[in-house]
């Protein structure tokens, strides 16, 4: 095989960019895209999912497609930083509860991001009510319902993809 | 009444794509591997800065040879990417696309009889350009067992005492062959003995895969004999936004701009102010475009190899070229049945000189997804066919 013009940038990083928009394609796959070998390819990969760079492999869905319309809600959380453990340890106990979609530190007016998903807003309410805001560090909670979602992860959710161009061209 | 057509243009030959597109616009569930342009749209802030400029009100001409803000854009695109230093005023003009700069650079250096050597399988527009400008195509064939480099010892064969123009067609369309340095110095060379001009269509540099595209205008001697013709369209994916540019020596794009200012005034405003946001900005756009063409191109060879079209390893633009010819049909006649069996539509090579014959243009602007639907399909026709 020849060197990729892109040879300077490493395999790892080359691998994770065509699988961050897409991780349906096999290893074979991935090896003739990106011009190595199988065993190359897949060491790296394991490598990256040991050491936790790759975390897992999810589907993009746009759920409004679907019946089963979950709920989105970002909440802004002010907390109180522990001593000798800033904010980890009350991340930590935020993020644990499977209604909980991401958390994020964040500068700024509030503390933490925490998005979390549910089956209704009564229900995404409970949590707030029952679990979340009375955590002892908890000092207060705004939450915002998501209307709509326009773009996930680099992706536009709802824009059809048609191909303009004129079928053949010189 | 007296027929109101000049024999000249009669004379020229519609173009081979054409032919082959109305039959595949008739095929509505057509997947097409055709297209010569990226499927990529353009980058939005390329875009966002072509909007901005209309709600700015900037809907008026540009100076005839371009914005002169755009020329020094680009300018210091061919300094920084080729170390080849042009003045902005005076040796680059902004075209309407490249195939413009073609017809142009043509048209100012040919007299009647002139010669005009043409390597194909190439673009389209050499030849007939070269007859409308008075002059005589001579034709040069590529071929696959020097990787359709332009070999110089064909070039020099074609040499006649009354020829004046090359044409450099790399990075090849429809082939995807490249000419690195080591090839285009034999080159210069034969241009230089034989006193000759050379039209370097290079609007296909910045998609090269694994190593930097070459212009043979970097030789000593020959800035002042060449033409570099490239553009937007490629690179940034701005085929329909129409703008390309021609650098040379004063005494050609004085002219040239003399012909453009008569026909054309000048090229689109909206699209100038865009294209110099994408020679400030778009660096990032064209390397990572150029990354996901890499991946397709790796995957379609492979493939290609795999079902037994044997496919020279093509290094830039975004096709490949596989040969035919042990299926004991003709291009069109594969393509043409290809498209009837499992609507997949290709272009036959000949569409790209006659030279072409026994070679496919697959065209890998198009997603993976996509490239591997076509490729079932093939490889469903090829089994089919008993021809695997």
């Amino acid at each position: 095989m020849e060197n990729n013009s892109v040879s300077e940038k490493s395999l790892k990083e080359r691998i994770l960019r065509i699988i961050d928009k897409n991780s349906k394609l096999s290893v074979q796959e991935l090896s003739v895209m990106l011009g190595n070998t199988e065993q190359e390819v897949a060491a790296a990969v394991s490598e990256m999912e040991a050491d936790q760079t790759i975390c897992g492999y999810t589907t993009l869905i746009n759920w409004e497609k679907v019946d089963n319309e979950k709920i989105t809600a970002l909440i802004e959380v002010k907390v109180t930083p522990q001593r000798g453990q800033g904010f980890d340890v009350i991340a930590e106990r935020i993020y644990k509860f499977s209604e909980v979609e991401a958390v994020y530190l964040m500068s700024g007016g509030f503390d933490l991001t925490v998005i979390v998903k549910g089956n209704s807003m009564r229900e995404v309410a409970g949590f707030v009510s029952a679990k979340l805001a009375p955590m002892e560090a908890v000092l207060s909670t705004a939450t915002h319902f998501v209307l709509k979602k326009y773009k996930e992860h680099g992706i536009a959710m709802e824009t059809e993809q048609i191909d303009e161009r004129m079928l053949v061209t010189p | 009444m007296r027929d109101p057509i000049n024999s000249t243009i009669t004379g020229i030959k519609p173009s081979g794509i054409r032919k082959f597109f109305d039959v595949v616009s008739e095929m509505k569930d057509a997947i097409s591997l055709g297209v010569g342009e990226p499927d990529f749209d353009t980058p939005w802030h390329i875009r966002e800065e072509g909007i901005y400029s209309l709600e700015k009100g900037r809907g008026h001409y540009t100076s005839n040879a371009g914005l002169i803000e755009l020329r020094h854009e680009i300018a210091a695109y061919m300094e920084r990417r080729f170390g080849l230093g042009y003045d902005a005023v005076k040796e680059i003009l902004v075209t309407i696309g490249g195939s413009e700069a073609i017809d142009l650079g043509l048209r100012v250096m040919l007299d009647p009889g002139d010669e005009v050597i043409i390597p194909q399988p190439s673009y389209v527009s050499y030849e007939p350009c070269t007859i409308m400008a008075g002059g005589t195509p001579k034709i040069v064939e590529l071929k696959a067992e020097d990787d359709f480099r332009l070999n110089p010892k064909a070039l020099l064969d074609a040499i006649t005492p009354k020829t004046k123009v090359l044409v450099l067609p790399f990075p090849n369309n429809p082939t995807g062959a490249v000419m690195g340095a080591e090839y285009l110095e034999e080159i210069a060379k034969i241009v230089i003995q034989k006193d000759l001009f050379v039209i370097s269509d290079e609007i296909y540099a910045e998609l090269t895969y694994g190593q930097k595209h070459a212009s043979i205008a970097q030789f000593e001697g020959m800035k002042e004999r060449t033409v570099v013709i490239n553009g937007f369209s490629k690179a940034y994916a701005m085929t329909g936004w129409r703008l390309g540019f021609a650098c040379g020596p004063v005494n050609i794009i004085k002219q040239m701009t003399k012909l453009h200012q008569f026909a054309i005034m000048c090229a689109p405003t909206t699209s100038q102010y865009a294209a110099i946001e994408a020679l400030k900005k778009g660096d990032d756009d064209v390397a990572r475009m150029c990354e996901a063409y890499d991946a397709r191109r790796r995957f379609l060879l492979h493939e290609l190899n795999r079902m037994g079209l044997s496919c020279f390893e093509a290094k830039g633009a975004f096709y490949v070229f596989p040969c035919i010819r042990h299926l004991g049909m003709t291009s069109e006649e594969f393509a043409t049945d290809l498209l009837k069996e499992e609507r997949v539509a290709v272009v036959p090579g000949t569409a790209f000189g006659d030279c072409g014959e026994g070679f496919l243009r697959i065209s890998y602007a198009y997603s993976i997804e996509k490239l591997k639907t076509a490729l079932q399909r093939i490889e469903r026709y090829l089994n089919q066919k008993g021809k695997v």
